[in-house]
């Protein structure tokens, strides 16, 4: 039964590279219709953490931005992403680094 | 009087569609077999008698073992009828599958929803009920079911407390997403009744 399932999401999976994971610095270039105009916005920002499988998997990006901490979520297989670009590898030990949050500026 | 099979649930999933992300049910229906065609002139309706689900000869009973051998059809676990205008386009023995449907088309879809035994009022019928807290006293009750002397009974139809679900239910003029009759697959947009691996009857929407 799964099989079946997991065979026809296949056709909808987007071919994109995975190697990035929780704790990275990645880009993601994300395609916006405007009315009839499209242009690409780019988040770039932390990996918090991957959830679900399949069609249903999902990248939520941390960053902060203008001093306030932003999260996103982003459909991994929607078409709408161009496609999502690792910057800087991280040394994370947990699977989801939420303390991230809770982490003040360094400088 | 339209073309119809029977299936079987396989689940639900979600895929995007023009870049939208739509919930779908794949279903997968392996080809049903012809066993009987009904005439008007001997039946007074023309419809195609199709066995669904292949079934060893002893899961069925000799009566039935005896209907199949008849049409020279293996023996099915399903028997269902559908009408059709044209009886003499069809065979005894011939399947009919998913190429019936192809993607974009409007179907109806029925089946057995899943049985939820007794439930209240308000799972069954969507009441209200009463304030959680504040001294409440009245939670989940059904409240007043009538009037008085006037007419001195509760009406017919009430909506009350009772068995809920396990009934047939038609989901009308669902869209097909895809169709892929290597597998038997047909991939719907939107729900449909039952539980994974139930028996659901597909049929081609008019109107």
């Amino acid at each position: 039964m799964d099989d079946i399932l997991r065979s026809v999401e296949k056709n909808y999976l987007q071919e994109r590279s995975e190697e990035f994971s929780p704790g990275d610095l990645v880009k993601v270039h994300e395609r916006i219709s405007e009315g009839a105009k499209e242009r690409i916005q780019v988040f770039e920002g932390i990996v918090l953490k991957e959830s679900g499988s399949g069609t249903r998997k999902m990248v939520t990006v941390r960053k902060i931005s203008s001093g306030i901490g932003v999260e996103k979520t982003f459909p991994f297989h929607s078409p709408k992403i161009e496609r999502i670009e690792l910057v800087k590898k991280s040394d994370v030990r947990q699977a989801r680094p939420y303390y991230l949050r809770r982490l003040r500026r360094s400088s | 009087m339209s073309l119809g099979i029977l299936a079987r649930k396989v689940g639900m999933t979600q895929l995007f569609v023009d870049a939208r992300a739509v919930g779908a049910t794949v279903i997968e229906a392996q080809p049903s077999r012809i066993v009987q065609i009904k005439i008007e002139a001997k039946d007074g309706y023309n419809a195609l008698q199709l066995g669904y689900d292949e079934v060893p000869d002893r899961k069925v009973t000799r009566p039935l073992r005896g209907h199949y051998q008849k049409a020279g059809v293996s023996t099915h676990r399903y028997l269902h009828e559908v009408r059709v205008d044209d009886p003499s386009a069809y065979k005894v023995g011939d399947p009919i599958g998913v190429e019936i449907f192809s993607e974009g088309d409007k179907i109806d879809v029925s089946g057995t929803s899943r049985g939820l035994g007794f439930q209240g009022v308000m799972k069954r019928w969507n009441f209200a009920g009463g304030p959680k807290t504040h001294g409440s006293c009245f939670h989940r009750r059904p409240g007043s079911v009538g009037n008085s002397a006037l007419p001195g009974r509760v009406v017919k139809g009430k909506k009350l407390p009772g068995h809920t679900g396990a009934r047939r239910i038609t989901v009308k003029g669902a869209t097909i997403l895809r169709v892929d009759r290597e597998r038997n697959l047909v991939v719907l947009k939107g729900s449909t009744p039952g539980p994974r691996g139930g028996v659901l009857e597909l049929r081609k929407s008019h109107g």
